[in-house]
């Protein structure tokens, strides 16, 4: 195998911390593990996560809460180092946070002290984007969420399906490569989840974006994703991949589509009954 | 109508008893007007020292407006107001910036905080001694006093601001490209706004009492070197006025502030439940 010296010298440059150059996926996990102490114990978030996103694809994670799947995208995000193991995105190490990886988070993490219209502006302003543009992206994304008539409320006065929404739209508007979701559509009613989960679908299919979205909702992921990665619980690993190739739109009431969701359940529902277990002997205090 | 005109009735009971019972007494002769004159006697001296003390001379080319404010109380109050902006505005001007990298650096804490610990107790009035050594009399040494009475309560409150400030935002702020300034300037700062607001207050206070003290001792204007003026010639009423004077200002000051905390914290939650 052929080790040429250039590329040593170029992760050198780019402050790498090892690992194998996995050239084309646009983001890659290799061996993944994440640890924290809490109370003076230890509690293994992840463990040897191995996993290879291509650029396009559109990716859930799915498990029972607690597994570890907000802990791998904040890796992914680079917000938290994981403990050990690589991670690549768009082809370079994950070193820090960038706008290259747009996140909705979980508890939206809206700037409180901003409007709903500068909460979505903000990401585009630090671009430097003109103030035409801006102004004029806004608009859209507002009106696609349909957010326009509360563009000048503060986050305290929406309630919590309107947050969820600004927080998409905010890191909609930055019209990154990479999207990564925790748990976007969870405060939503049914009708608007459906209606946002097609939106972003739409979003996904126009703009080429690749998306992590990590959910715990077996048929929501069925919807949406290319691969649905069914996560263990504790270590948080890598349960099973399913690839999902049923045509879209997809149509939840099909049989084929039940066929994938028994399916999935099942394997959610394993990992679910290893977590009560593990609750009933003490082993776990969240 | 009667569910308004109750509860103003019982806010002014108590203090048309105080002022009845008060003239009555002075009245009476009870005590000395020297030592308390009646409050009708306080008043008529507030109007003499609000109003202008030269009449109005059209030829002069003055404003009306000017010549309305051109009484011993007003140059008194705007005298002592100035002092308090500007040695406010230069201590927490200080202050905040200090505070803030403070808050958010450990290494700039751990180099300042022994400063600050030893120099924080150390009240703003113990430094009039060395205040009118250094900087003779007049306005300096009031800046000085106050600018120091001011500093610590605005660079307390942004540190404790700043380490308030919820990770969850600089994530954010960070994942959309904010780098460190953009950072400062638009997350830290205003996520920590509640905080300095508090500090803006209390040190606020504290300059309002430095400047009437120092006045006192080191100014030869001002509503504080004016109580202590009428002292001298026994103008018990005077001072009296001064001192009502002085607590009108301060009840502006306070409305002031209200009016700042409302309008930087409309984002604010609670702020509509906090009065
Ligand atoms: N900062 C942290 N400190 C300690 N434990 C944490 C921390 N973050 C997450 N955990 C633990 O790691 C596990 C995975 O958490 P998380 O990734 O949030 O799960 P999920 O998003 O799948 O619900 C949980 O057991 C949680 O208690
Ligand atoms: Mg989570």
């Amino acid at each position: 195998m052929p080790d040429p010296i250039p590329s040593r010298a170029a992760a050198g440059a780019m402050g790498t911390t090892g690992g194998d150059r996995m050239p084309d996926a646009m983001i890659s996990a290799r061996g993944v593990r994440q640890v924290f102490r809490a109370g003076g114990r230890e509690v293994v978030a992840l463990d040897g996560i191995d996993l290879e996103i291509q650029e396009g694809e559109f990716v859930c994670l799915l498990g029972p809460s607690g597994c570890g799947k907000s802990t791998l995208l904040n890796a992914i995000a680079g917000f938290v180092p994981p403990s050990a193991g690589s991670l690549r995105a768009g082809g370079r190490p994950v070193t820090a946070p960038g706008p290259d990886r747009a996140m909705v988070f979980q508890e939206y993490a809206l700037f409180p002290w901003m409007t709903v219209e500068r909460n979505v502006a903000f990401g585009l302003e630090l671009k430097g984007a003109p103030r035409a543009e801006i102004a004029r992206e806004v608009d859209a994304w507002l009106h696609k969420l349909s957010l326009q008539d509360f563009r000048d409320r503060y986050p305290k006065d929406l309630s919590g399906g309107m947050r969820q929404r600004v927080a998409i739209a905010r890191a909609l508007a930055i019209d990154s490569p990479v999207l990564l979701m925790d748990e976007p559509f969870g405060a939503l009613d049914a009708l608007t989840r459906r209606n946002l989960q097609d939106e972003l679908l739409r979003v996904w299919s126009e703009l080429r974006k690749t998306v992590v979205f990590v959910t715990h909702g077996i048929e929501e992921s069925i919807y949406l994703a290319d691969r649905v990665v069914v996560m263990t619980y504790r270590p948080g690993t890598v349960k099973r991949i399913v690839p999902i190739t049923l045509p879209r739109p997809r149509d939840p009431a099909s049989a084929e589509f039940n066929e994938l969701k028994k399916a999935v359940a099942g394997l959610v529902m394993e990992e679910q009954l290893r977590h009560q277990e593990a609750e009933a002997h003490g082993a776990t205090a969240d | 109508m009667r569910a308004r005109l109750v509860p103003l009735l019982r806010a002014v009971v108590i203090p048309a008893a105080v002022l009845l019972l008060w003239e009555g007494l002075s009245r009476a002769g009870r005590v000395s007007p020297q030592i308390l004159p009646p409050p009708s006697q306080v008043l008529r001296r507030w109007v003499a020292y609000l109003l202008p003390t030269e009449p109005f001379d059209p030829a002069s080319g003055e404003s009306r407006l000017l010549w309305l404010v051109s009484g011993e109380l007003p140059r008194d109050a705007f005298g002592s107001l100035q002092r308090v902006l500007v040695g406010f505005a230069i201590g927490a001007g200080l202050a905040l910036p200090l505070g803030l990298l403070m808050g958010a650096k450990e290494w700039v804490h751990q180099l300042f905080d022994p400063l600050v610990q030893v120099l924080r107790p150390i009240p703003p009035i113990a430094y009039i001694p060395l205040s009118i050594l250094w900087f003779g009399l007049g306005n300096p040494p009031a800046y000085f006093l106050i600018s120091l009475g001011a500093f610590f309560p605005v660079l307390m409150n942004t540190i404790a601001g700043v380490r308030s400030v919820d990770a969850i935002y600089v994530r954010a702020a960070r994942n959309l490209g904010a780098g460190e300034g953009v950072l400062f300037r638009r997350v830290i700062l205003p996520a920590a706004t509640p905080y300095i607001l508090t500090g803006v207050r209390v040190g606020m206070g504290v300059a309002f009492i430095v400047v009437i003290v120092a006045e006192m001792i080191a100014v030869n204007s001002g509503l504080g070197y004016r109580i202590l003026e009428a002292r001298e010639f026994l103008w018990s009423d005077k001072i009296i006025a001064g001192m009502l004077t002085i607590g009108l200002a301060g009840l502006g000051i306070d409305l002031g502030m209200n009016a700042l905390n409302r309008r930087l914290l409309r984002w604010h939650r609670g702020i509509e439940q906090g009065r």
